[in-house]
């Protein structure tokens, strides 16, 4: 793999710059769980240590710094993902509407297990910790999508739409607005 | 159905939008409070309006804001905890994402009553989608005049901002959440001092969850006394219940607090009854951390009367036959549902989201996920049922903040109402459910 630079895009200075402006005067470390989420949407999907390095520059603070939180939260990677992460809901709501039998149907059409990324990169499956989706049970999240009332078709749905994208999806994805 | 405040016009086509909004009422609370109103007049309405917190603690609003600390040329901020997280609660994503501007109204009204300039609506990263709904609806807000300089021409100034998380239960937590906000682990701080002493930045704080604030926009348009009007006893006005599992309508359902629960489950209004005409079995009414009932315990109190949705008649007969209000997440489960596998989902919910600060919830959550683990695939005995329970007794009240509790509870009352179910994973020596 070559070595990119990493730089945000001029876009993504601004915003950075806006996020910072949003806290009193020295308090600027405030930012840095907004701008992890734009560090990972505009790198790859990950936060690679040289990553962390370049957010700790941004914001004046120590790598560490960086690097204890990102290691905190369940939303950054610390490894590589596949374009489409999916992640999906297994906590007491979703099992009971038939979470385990969307995460086997999941694992048996892609050929991989939990925690594991297609060959060609494009899916990476992960079971996940209740995503307040309960009502819309089971359901799964890919990006900032929410993929509500599941059935095995659905899934197979999806699953086609999503590999002629074939594009990476990520939290600060404009959506449509799930339905009631 | 009963009176409606917060949801009443949430099926108005365009209602996510500032014109939609404003034509149906939207704003009037926060003119009325910056034109007419001193921000004491308004903490005093909240108190007598007697609302308490909705995000599951159920603490009186008006007092949680008296307790603000004042000190001169010190800023003071409200902080708004949109970290929705507790298993089966999505009320606040539903409210947030169908009427953001009532939390934007909420917001400034309640900023105004406790003399912030800069407030904060932290909401968990996984939604995210929602937080740029709601940074619509303020920059919608700041082009009408709502936010801003001078709002009303009134010389109050206000900015509002959203913050999203990263993806962690212990945020809604409240002082974990302050620690969260200033980009730092999730961590819950000691307390005290409590967040209206010392909270962001070390200033005085108050931290309310989403469906709190908002509650304050009828209270002021309408006022306290007409508040405290709807609804049973202490447990004023209306409540959003998140209802999910086995019924046949899940969704969110704006209560009069005080509809009996055999009401909320079968009756149209609300969940339609359960999923395929099954009987019921289970009920954990307000969120993964409250005593999960059995079916005659939720629909009847122990004096024999019907159970009521409210914050004293959930809990009456304490822990061994009550349960608690919560945050309203209704999870119902039908006449096939393993009691211990559903209990192995929370488990291992607390297990992967306690901070690891305390060693009785670090080290705790993780034994008890490894013995259900072990009971559930065929390989427990007595014992194991005997440690579960100790174990779950080690970690209640031993932890800086109550994840530790949240953890605890679930686990106690599956066991002491459920315990045969336990014991015949263990005498079978097989699981029904092999886990995967």
């Amino acid at each position: 793999m070559e070595k990119k630079e990493i730089k945000f895009s001029n876009e993504a200075l601004g915003l950075v710059q806006k996020m910072k402006s949003r806290y009193p005067e020295g308090k600027q470390k405030s930012a840095l769980l907004p701008i992890l989420h734009l560090a990972q949407a505009e790198f790859d999907g990950w936060l690679s240590p040289e990553v962390m390095d370049y957010v700790a520059q941004l914001l004046g603070i120590q790598s560490i710094e960086v690097f204890e939180v990102a290691s905190f939260y369940s939303m950054y990677n610390l490894k590589p993902v596949g374009k489409c992460l999916l992640e999906v809901c297994r906590t007491s709501s979703c099992w009971l509407r038939g979470a385990n039998e969307i995460v086997a149907h999941l694992e048996n059409k892609l050929g991989i297990k939990e925690g594991e990324t297609t060959p060609d990169g494009l899916f990476t499956l992960k079971t996940v910790e209740c995503l307040g989706s309960c009502g819309t049970a089971p359901m799964l999240m890919c990006g900032a999508q929410f993929h509500e009332n599941l059935t095995t078709s659905k899934v197979d749905d999806m699953l086609a739409k999503l590999k002629a994208e074939n594009t990476r999806k990520t939290y600060l994805d404009k959506v449509e607005v799930n339905q009631y | 159905m009963g009176k409606k405040l917060l949801l009443a016009n949430d099926h108005i086509p365009g209602i996510q939008s500032y014109d939609v909004y404003r034509s149906n009422g939207g704003y009037l609370s926060v003119e009325k409070a910056l034109k007419t109103l001193k921000p004491e007049d308004i903490v005093e309405e909240v108190k007598k309006s007697g609302l308490r917190g909705r995000g599951g603690a159920g603490f009186p609003t008006g007092m949680k804001w008296s307790f603000l600390a004042k000190p001169e040329g010190v800023p003071r901020y409200l902080v708004c905890n949109a970290d929705e997280s507790e298993p089966g609660t999505f009320k606040d994503r539903y409210l947030m994402s169908r009427i953001p501007h009532l939390l934007v109204e909420g917001m400034i009204t309640s900023s105004y009553a406790l003399g912030a300039n800069t407030s904060y609506i932290y909401i968990r990263g996984e939604y995210y989608y929602v937080a740029q709904i709601l940074e619509k609806a303020i920059a919608e807000a700041y082009q009408n005049g709502w936010l801003g300089q001078n709002i009303l021409g009134t010389g109050y100034n206000l900015d509002l901002h959203v913050q999203v998380g990263g993806g962690a239960y212990i945020c809604g937590e409240e002082t974990a959440l302050l620690e969260s906000l200033e980009g730092k682990r999730g961590n819950p701080r000691i307390k005290p001092p409590f967040p209206a002493i010392a909270g962001l930045y070390g200033c005085p704080t108050v931290v309310n969850n989403v469906e709190t604030i908002a509650a304050v926009v009828p209270i002021v348009n309408d006022g306290g006394d007409s508040y405290a009007a709807i609804g049973i006893g202490k447990s004023t006005g209306t409540k959003l219940i998140s209802a999910s599992g086995h019924i046949k309508k899940p969704g969110v359902y704006e209560i009069e607090m005080g509809i009996t629960v055999e009401e909320f489950i079968y009756s149209e209004a609300y969940c339609g009854g359960i999923l395929n005409n099954k009987k019921l079995k289970a009920v954990v009414a307000g969120g993964s951390s409250v005593p999960i009932l059995p079916a005659d315990k939720i629909l009847t109190t122990p004096a024999g009367e019907k159970r009521l949705m409210s914050y004293e008649s959930l809990s009456e007969g304490g822990f061994a036959s009550g349960t608690m209000l919560g945050s309203g997440g209704f999870i119902v489960m039908d006449e096939d549902t393993s009691i211990v596998e559903n209990l192995y989902t929370f488990t291992r919910f607390y297990h992967h989201e306690s901070c690891g600060q305390c060693s009785p919830c670090r080290e705790g959550t993780a034994w008890m996920e490894k013995l259900l683990h072990k009971i559930l695939d065929g390989h427990g005995t007595l014992a194991d049922v005997d440690l579960l329970w100790e174990i779950q007794s080690k970690i209640e009240g031993n932890t800086i903040c109550p994840l530790g509790d949240a953890a605890a509870w679930p686990v106690a009352s599956a066991i002491r109402h459920f315990r045969s179910e336990f014991e015949s994973f263990v005498s079978n020596g097989n699981a029904k459910h092999p886990i995967n």
